[in-house]
């Protein structure tokens, strides 16, 4: 992949890739049961870009994004109307096939989340050897390497990829849980609230990882911490819940004008930390 | 303050009756196997495992072909009851509707409520009688009809155990359902789900009613699945109630093997759940 092209400055980047956008929602409506949670969201991401999606707990976010990788329907009850489009097309459209589409669009968790029962290089391969067929046992450890070198994980973890997936610490089981993302060769990857388990430290690594990964990767991470939001997004959506308990997105913009110049009062109230 | 040290009081006494209860238990325990360990220990030999029934009266003989017979129906029964156990509590976890679920959970709630020998009536009518024989697959089917709802309980349980993070973790990878039940939540609910096998082994083979109308008994040896078959624990009732010294000890140390045997599983399974709750 050309990593060359793409400057880095924070919100500034030039995009490509076709009309625009990757994933794109339209006119989006989740319910659970007769719940709206989240109503009539429009929004357009760019490829290989990070953006974050911020406003109080509650609003919707980690609904959002479930919407945008067909999760939300796990949900007993849980539906959605209007559309979400990957790469020009509804990933709603009836007849395709949501597990198709989870190895597109990843997604890493807000409580790290390796399998127990694996061990660290299991983990890295569990998504390509439970969704193909078998490959060989070499070959799963020259991919485990590559996608742990990719999560910045490898120095720490390549005498211990025997060792169960949990016995690592947080830090280390979230970026296994991004590797294992990233070894099922996603396009875009959905991070709900990934560091909101870690210590400071754990944190900065990750938000590291997360600005390399953009490189190749488009990255829409779920954060309720705006610094976070401020150093590692190039867009910012704003959600909040409206009287009618429905999070709706407020507003969506390059995150350097959400932060400094936003357009609505209820933006700026919240990102300078008036409520929520 | 009164109600303060009636408190106090009621707190004694029911530490007091727990202690009592749990104290009763033991002893019973205690005794039991001691008495049968006493007993069996005196009478069992080598020529108890080894050998078979001689006619009543005569000195020696063994129980070789009961031992046999009820290690055969025990894993008649698991091979039956451990799949359909199996599937029926990964249904009533992974993929029952609530609906379907409560039917289900009824169902095997009533089947393992239902007393042995009813099963044995039944295994006897719709397969003894039919096929106008008593035979060993009669009796590996009652002991099966038993084993189920054991199986499918414990593995339910243990399914629900696994926490749904991971089965979110698999489905976002893009694997899909059955896969992420069989890879991940059968792995990380495995040492339930093999208690819940012991238990329900452990539990089968000593039953006796239902192996009055169904494997019938067999002095001769096993002589395949369509024909009557001996099992320890048939064995014991008979030996024990004949008039014979040989056969009332043998039945004592008849009754030894089988306690060995339900006691080595209890203790792999004390294990195996220890081992799960690290
Ligand atoms: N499984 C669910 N069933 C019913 N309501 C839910 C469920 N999950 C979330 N909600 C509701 O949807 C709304 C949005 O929740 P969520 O997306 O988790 O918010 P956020 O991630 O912004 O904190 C909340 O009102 C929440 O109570
Ligand atoms: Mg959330």
């Amino acid at each position: 992949m050309d990593t060359t092209k793409q400057t880095e400055t924070t919100g500034s980047r030039s995009f490509s890739g076709n009309k625009g956008y990757i994933l794109k929602a339209e006119n989006l409506r989740a319910f659970y049961g007769a719940f709206l949670a989240v109503k009539d969201v429009n929004l357009d991401i760019k490829p290989k870009s990070i953006t974050a999606i911020i406003g109080p707990s509650g609003c919707g976010k980690s609904t959002l994004i479930r919407c945008f990788n067909r999760m939300h329907e796990v949900t007993h009850g849980a539906r959605i109307s209007g559309k979400v489009l990957l790469d020009g097309e509804d990933i709603y459209t009836p007849g395709i096939d949501p597990v198709s589409i989870r190895t597109r669009i990843g997604m890493v968790f807000q409580k790290p989340n390796p399998f127990p029962t694996m061990s660290v290089l299991e983990n890295v391969v569990a998504g390509r050897r439970l969704t193909s067929v078998l490959s060989k046992r070499t070959e799963m450890e020259e991919i485990a390497e590559k996608f742990l070198r990719q999560a910045a994980l490898w120095d720490e973890v390549k005498d211990k990829l025997k060792q169960s997936g949990a016995s690592l610490s947080g830090g280390q089981q979230q970026r296994l849980c991004i590797a294992r993302a990233l070894a099922v060769e996603p396009e875009v990857i959905l991070m709900d609230e990934p560091c909101s388990a870690l210590d400071p430290i754990a944190t900065l690594k990750i938000e590291d990882l997360m600005r390399g990964l953009a490189k190749d990767y488009t990255i829409v991470i779920v954060t309720h911490n705006m610094q976070q939001a401020g150093r590692v997004s190039d867009m910012t959506a704003f959600m909040m819940m409206g009287d009618d308990r429905a999070g709706g997105l407020i507003e969506f913009g390059r995150t350097d004008q959400i932060f400094t110049n936003p357009k609505d009062k209820r933006t700026e109230d919240y990102i300078t930390g008036r409520f929520g | 303050m009164r109600h303060k040290s009636a408190r106090k009081w009621f707190n004694l006494l029911m530490l007091g009756l727990n202690s009592l209860g749990a104290g009763i238990a033991i002893v019973i325990v205690c005794l039991m196997l001691g008495y049968i360990i006493a007993h069996g220990l005196t009478f069992i030999n080598l020529d108890f495992i080894t050998g078979s029934a001689v006619p009543a009266g005569q000195p020696g003989g063994g129980m070789h072909n009961e031992i046999i017979g009820t290690l055969i129906l025990v894993g008649l029964g698991s091979i039956i009851a451990v799949p359909i156990g199996l599937f029926t509590g990964i249904f009533l976890s992974e993929f029952g509707t609530p609906f379907t679920v409560s039917v289900v959970r009824f169902a095997t709630d009533i089947l393992a409520g239902v007393p042995s020998i009813v099963v044995g009536v039944f295994a006897y009518a719709i397969i003894v009688k039919p096929m106008h024989s008593y035979s060993a697959f009669s009796a590996g089917a009652a002991l099966a009809i038993i084993m189920i709802p054991v199986v499918a309980r414990t593995t339910e349980e243990s399914m629900r155990m696994v926490p749904g993070s991971m089965r979110e973790a698999a489905l976002a990878l893009g694997i899909t359902r059955w896969r992420a039940v069989v890879s991940v939540v059968v792995p990380g609910a495995l040492a339930g789900i093999v208690t819940g096998v012991m238990l329900g082994v452990a539990r089968i083979s000593g039953e006796t009613a239902p192996l009055l109308f169904t494997a019938l008994g067999n002095s001769f040896g096993y002589s395949g699945l369509g024909s009557p078959i001996g099992a320890l624990p048939l064995q014991i009732y008979r030996y024990a109630l004949s008039p014979y010294k040989n056969w009332q000890q043998q039945a004592w140390a008849g009754a030894f093997v089988l306690v060995v045997l339900v006691l080595i599983i209890s203790i792999a399974v004390r294990w195996l759940s220890r081992k799960r709750r690290v």
